[in-house]
């Protein structure tokens, strides 16, 4: 059964991996969360894009949420916002996409030009 | 929408762009009264009369890229095609409540659906405001506080990977507990 003073000890692991960390934030990932893009999917891509940065044991990514941007038609959308590069938006995003574009764009610096489905 | 769950979370992104630095989940199963109610309650800027009617109108909304606001609408549709309704009741300033019944055995009813999930990513995505997740069924309860995780936390960042497993597995057990809602 897990308690609140679990936290403790994961407070002091969390502690001395931020030490060694190289703290620096190289990109943020914003998932679509208006009535239209959680009515297509996008519960599930923000779970599969938070598992697959677990996973690999990335902690120095923002991944965080909006509202309708007006693609109602292509969600479930997720914006990838590099610093000094564009904010590369991705549409009809499955957890299966959110999970390759983690890999190759998120981490791998390689937009998945054939999913893009606007930039600015 | 699929789950009740989603629902939820659709209405929680409204108490985000309202600029709410507190949401309260509440849900209360009842067998015996055969009653699903499940309150969203927001310290976000709030409403007027004028726009509380505006907000149960599919064809109004505050965003400029599309014409129609379909959340509440479809939540209410869910709640009346099941015995229930949706109440909103909101002062500019104080913050909103959103109060939805189901009748919690009506064939028409959407499974309640991974909520201990919806949570704990709602919380993730939005480290800056404090959220509180009670559920009670048949007059057991049991709740996830964020302000309870950060006081343990510190300096830890809440959305730290391992405190999102922690509080992912703390709710699914805690929900287990007191038995999940189908």
């Amino acid at each position: 059964m897990k308690t609140l003073e679990d936290l403790k000890k994961i407070r002091e692991e969390a502690l001395q991996a931020m030490m060694v960390r190289d703290g620096e934030q190289t990109c943020k990932v914003v998932v679509a969360m208006g009535t239209c893009g959680i009515a297509s999917g996008a519960r599930e891509v923000m779970s599969a894009i938070l598992d697959e940065l677990a996973n690999r044991g990335i902690s120095n990514i923002t991944v965080t949420q909006t509202g309708c941007k007006g693609l109602c038609e292509k969600e479930p959308t997720v914006d990838v916002i590099t610093a000094g590069g564009p904010a590369v938006t991705y549409g009809y995003v499955t957890p299966e996409r959110a999970r390759a574009i983690v890999e190759r764009h998120v981490l791998g610096g390689q937009m998945i030009g054939d999913w893009v489905v606007a930039t600015s | 929408m699929r789950e009740i769950s989603l629902h939820i979370l659709d209405i929680v992104q409204n108490s985000i762009a309202a600029g709410a630095g507190r949401v309260e989940i509440i849900v209360d199963a009842d067998t015996v009264r055969d009653l699903l109610s499940i309150s969203i309650v927001d310290n976000g800027r709030g409403m007027s009369p004028e726009t509380i009617k505006n907000a149960m109108n599919p064809f109004w909304t505050t965003r400029t890229t599309r014409k129609v606001g379909l959340g509440i609408p479809m939540f209410t549709a869910a709640a009346e095609a099941c015995e229930g309704a949706l109440r909103i009741s909101s002062k500019v300033g104080d913050g909103t409540r959103l109060d939805v019944k189901f009748k919690l055995s009506h064939i028409d009813r959407a499974p309640f659906g991974d909520i201990a999930t919806t949570v704990v990513d709602i919380v993730v995505a939005n480290p800056a405001i404090s959220f509180k997740y009670e559920q009670t069924v048949n007059g057991k309860s049991a709740n996830l506080d964020t302000s309870d995780v950060r006081r343990e936390l510190g300096e830890v960042p809440i959305e730290t990977p391992e405190v999102r497993h922690w509080m992912r597995e703390y709710l699914t057990e805690s929900i287990a507990n007191i038995g999940a809602i189908a």
